[in-house]
C-alpha cells in the first residue's frame, strides 16, 4: 500500500464539488475528465445531488464513484494476494466457504443453567453448529447469585452460574469433546473456564483436543463494556496466565476473543472498533513476550471478535483490512514465522445497538444485511441478533429466525460460491485502504502514548468513543442520520411477547448455593482459596490453583473475592 | 436574581456497565444548560440516594438496561421518601418492557423513556415538567 495519505474525513472541494477527484486527492483520466463535464455536470445541473456529503454509518466520507485512478498505487499481488496466503486480504483459507461455512454460533444464556441448556440443546437441534454462551451481570462481575449487589439480576441477563455445579447443568447432555463453546465471560474468564474445564475432564473429554472460546478481554473492559474487577495490571497478568495455560494443556482452545463489538456498541467509528481491536491484540502479545512466551506458539490461539453494523461497505472493507494489518504487524512487530500467528480469525456479531424498539420486525432485514456484509468479510463465525434485541433477551421464536437468517445466506444467496467476491472493486479495495490507513494512525497514536494500557490509564479510547457516540446522537437527532420507525417512518406499534425472567431464578439459585455450601468440604475450598491467595500474592501463574478451587466446589464469588483482595477493586475516571 | 440552573443527577444503578446512553444523556441536558452530576458505574440505590441529597438535585435520571430496574426502582425511590426527597423529579431510561411500565410509575417514576427517544424530548420533559422549587 502506498505512503500516500487518504483524505481525512470530511474533506470535499466545497468550491468544485462535482470534481470527484479532487476529493480523492488523486488524478482523474482523460476519460474521467470528459465524463465530468459532458455528463455529470449537466446531470447535477439539472438535478444537484440529495446531500452535500454521503458518508458512512460511521461518518466517514463516501465518493460518488471509485475508478482505477482510486487505486494507482494499489499493487494486486501485495495488497491483495490469494486467500490463505498473506496479507490474507481476501480471507485466511484458500477455499473460506467452499471448504467450510462460518459457524453458525448464537449467543445464548438467560435464568438457571437448566432453562440455558434446553436453549443450547435446542438450537443445537436447529442447525446452529456452535454454542456461545451468555452469563448473568452477577456471574460477570464475579457476584455469587445470593451475594446482596445481585439482588433483581439475577439470571436477567444470561445464565446464573455461581458454580462447578451449574455449570455440569449447564452443559448435560451436550458432549464436549464434539461441540465448541464460546463464553462471553471476562473479568472471572479464568474462573469460569477452570469450571468448563473441569465439566470436560468429567466427560472424559481430551484436553488436548477441545476447541472453544473464552472472550477473556480485559482491555475492552475498560475501554467500553465496563465489566472490570480488578486493576489492569493484575487483570493482564491473570490473562497472559491463561494464554501460558492454554498453550500448555489446550493447545485448540481460543484463549482470548479479542473484541471491537463492544467498542463499536458504545458508540464508535468503524476505524476506531478496528484500530483499538488490533491494538489490545498488538498489547496482549507484547505482555505475552515479555512474560517469555513464543510469539509463534502461543498467538495461534488469539481469535478476534467484530460488530456487523449497518453501513454494508464500510464493515467489509473492515474485515478486510483487519486481516492485513494484523499479518503485517505480526511479522513486522514480533518477527512472527509461524503463518497461524498471521492470519487474523474472527466471530462475528451484527450490531445489537442498531436494532430498535419500534417496529421490531424491521430489525431482521438490518440482522440479514448486517449478517451478509460479515459473510462477503470472510468471518469464521457469526451470531445473528433477535428482532427483539431492543426489549428483552431473545424468545425462542425470534432466535429461530435469527438462525435460520444465517441459513438462508448459505444456503440460498450464492455469496458463498467464490471467495473475497468483492476483490478487486474499486470502491472496496479503495475503502479498505482508508480504512486501514485510519487504524494505522490510531495505532501510531496510542503506541506513542506509550502502549493501550498507558492510553487507557489516560482515558484516550474511552474519550474517543465518548465523541463518536454523542456525534451519532446529535446527527440522529438532527435527522442527518435516518433511523426508519425511529426518526422517520413513524407508525403505530404493535405489542411484542417477550422473554420475560422472574425472580424465581434467584431463589432456586439460593437454595442450590445453600446445599452446596454444606455438601462440600469447607476446609478443602479453604485450603485451596488459601493456595491460590498465596499464587497470586506472588508471581505463579494462577490458573492451577483456579482449577484446584473450582473443583473442590468453591464458588465464582469465593474465588474471585480472593483475588479481590490481593489486587482490589477498579474505578475507573468517568468521561461524559 | 438569575434564574437557577436545573440540577441533574445522572446514576447507573446495580451491575449494569452499558453507559453509552447515560454519558450521552448527561451531555445533552449539559448542552441544553442544566447543571449535571454522573455517578459514574455501580451505583446501590443508597448510593444514588445519597449523591441526590449531597447534590441537592431537582432531577434524578436513572440508566437501566440490565432487566433490574423492578428491584432496583423501588429500592430508591424508598429511600427518597424515606429521606424527605420527595420532590425530585425521577426519569428512567434503558430496556424496560412496556409491561413492567404502570408499575414504575406507580412507585413515583414520572416518565419512563425507551431506546429510540431523542435527547430534545427529554429536556423538553424535563423543562414543561419540573415544578419549580419552593
Amino acid at each position: 500500500m502506498s505512503e500516500k495519505r487518504a483524505p481525512g474525513p470530511g474533506v470535499i472541494d466545497a468550491a468544485d464539488p462535482a470534481n470527484s477527484h479532487k476529493q480523492a486527492n488523486r488524478e482523474p483520466s482523460a476519460q474521467e475528465k470528459d465524463w465530468e463535464e459532458n455528463v455529470l455536470n449537466p446531470t447535477l445541473a439539472k438535478s444537484p445531488e440529495r446531500q452535500a456529503e454521503f458518508t458512512t454509518t460511521s461518518s466517514y466520507p463516501i465518493r460518488r464513484l471509485y475508478t482505477p485512478a482510486d487505486l494507482t498505487d494499489w499493487n494486486a499481488e501485495t495488497d491483495l494476494g490469494f486467500p490463505g496466503q498473506p496479507p490474507y486480504t481476501r480471507g485466511i483459507h484458500a477455499t473460506m466457504y467452499r471448504g467450510r461455512p462460518w459457524t453458525m454460533r448464537q449467543f445464548a444464556g438467560f435464568g438457571t443453567a437448566e432453562d440455558t441448556n434446553q436453549r443450547f440443546r435446542y438450537l443445537l437441534s436447529q442447525g446452529q453448529t456452535g454454542l456461545s454462551t451468555a452469563f448473568d451481570l452477577p456471574t460477570l462481575m464475579g457476584y455469587d447469585s445470593d451475594h446482596p449487589l445481585s439482588e433483581g439480576e439475577v439470571g436477567k441477563c444470561g445464565v446464573a452460574i455461581s458454580s462447578l455445579a451449574d455449570m455440569e447443568v449447564l452443559f448435560d447432555q451436550i458432549p464436549l469433546a464434539d461441540v465448541t463453546t464460546s463464553m462471553t465471560i471476562n473479568s472471572p474468564a479464568a474462573v469460569i473456564w477452570a469450571m468448563y474445564l473441569a465439566v470436560a475432564e468429567k466427560q472424559r473429554a481430551d484436553w488436548k483436543k477441545l476447541s472453544g472460546t473464552i472472550q477473556n478481554d480485559i482491555l475492552k473492559e475498560y475501554i467500553a463494556q465496563k465489566e472490570y474487577i480488578y486493576p489492569p495490571a493484575p487483570s493482564m497478568r491473570l490473562v497472559i496466565d491463561t494464554f501460558e495455560f492454554g498453550m500448555k494443556h489446550t493447545p485448540k482452545f481460543n484463549t482470548i476473543s479479542i473484541s471491537g463489538y463492544h467498542i463499536r456498541e458504545a458508540g464508535s467509528t468503524a476505524i476506531q472498533e478496528l484500530a483499538f481491536t488490533l491494538r489490545d491484540g498488538i498489547e496482549y502479545v507484547d505482555w505475552g513476550v515479555r512474560r517469555g512466551m513464543d510469539v509463534d506458539a502461543f498467538v495461534p490461539q488469539l481469535s478476534f471478535f467484530f460488530n456487523a453494523h449497518n453501513d454494508f461497505f464500510e464493515e467489509i472493507a473492515k474485515y478486510r483490512a483487519a486481516r492485513r494489518i494484523w499479518c503485517k504487524a505480526m511479522k513486522e512487530r514480533f518477527g512472527a514465522k509461524n503463518p497461524r500467528t498471521w492470519a487474523l480469525r474472527f466471530h462475528t456479531q451484527t450490531a445489537g445497538c442498531s436494532l430498535t424498539a419500534q417496529q421490531p420486525y424491521n430489525n431482521v432485514v438490518r440482522t440479514a444485511i448486517q449478517a451478509l456484509a460479515a459473510v462477503m468479510g470472510g468471518t469464521q463465525s457469526l451470531h445473528t441478533n433477535s428482532l427483539d434485541e431492543a426489549w428483552a433477551l431473545p424468545t425462542e421464536f425470534a432466535a429461530t429466525v435469527a438462525l435460520r437468517t444465517q441459513q438462508i445466506i448459505a444456503n440460498e444467496t450464492g455469496v458463498t460460491n467464490t471467495v473475497d467476491p468483492l476483490g478487486g472493486s474499486y470502491f472496496v479495495e479503495t475503502l479498505t485502504n482508508e480504512v486501514e490507513r485510519g487504524a494505522w494512525d490510531y495505532i501510531e497514536r496510542i503506541d506513542a502514548l506509550g502502549g493501550m494500557v498507558a492510553a487507557i490509564e489516560r482515558s484516550y479510547p474511552q474519550r474517543e468513543i465518548a465523541e463518536a457516540s454523542y456525534k451519532y446522537q446529535v446527527a440522529v437527532d438532527k435527522k442527518e442520520k435516518i433511523i426508519v420507525g425511529v426518526n422517520d417512518y413513524v407508525s403505530g406499534e404493535k405489542p411484542l411477547e417477550i422473554l420475560q425472567i422472574d425472580e424465581s431464578v434467584a431463589q432456586r439459585q439460593a437454595v442450590r448455593l445453600k446445599k452446596l455450601r454444606a455438601d462440600r468440604s469447607t476446609a478443602e475450598v479453604e485450603r485451596r482459596l488459601a493456595a491460590l491467595r498465596k499464587a497470586a500474592e506472588g508471581t505463579e501463574n494462577m490458573m492451577p490453583y483456579i482449577y484446584d478451587a473450582v473443583k473442590a466446589y468453591a464458588t465464582v464469588g469465593e474465588v474471585c473475592d480472593t483475588l479481590r483482595e490481593v489486587f482490589g477493586a477498579f474505578e475507573e475516571v468517568a468521561i461524559t | 436574581m438569575p434564574d437557577r440552573k436545573i440540577r441533574v443527577l445522572i446514576a447507573k444503578p446495580g451491575l449494569d456497565g452499558h453507559d453509552r446512553g447515560a454519558k450521552i444523556i448527561a451531555r445533552a441536558l449539559r448542552d441544553a444548560g442544566m447543571e449535571v452530576i454522573y455517578t459514574g458505574l455501580r451505583q446501590t440505590p443508597e448510593m444514588i440516594a445519597s449523591s441526590a441529597i449531597q447534590e441537592d438535585v431537582d432531577v434524578i435520571g436513572l440508566s437501566v438496561l440490565s432487566g433490574a430496574h423492578n428491584t432496583l426502582c423501588p429500592q430508591l425511590m424508598g429511600l427518597l421518601r424515606d429521606k424527605g426527597m420527595n420532590d425530585v423529579m425521577v426519569l428512567l431510561g434503558g430496556i424496560i418492557p412496556e409491561a413492567d411500565i404502570p408499575a414504575l410509575k406507580k412507585v413515583g417514576i414520572a416518565e419512563i423513556f425507551l431506546p429510540g427517544t431523542s435527547t430534545q424530548d427529554i429536556v423538553s420533559y424535563i423543562r414543561e415538567h419540573l415544578q419549580p422549587r419552593a
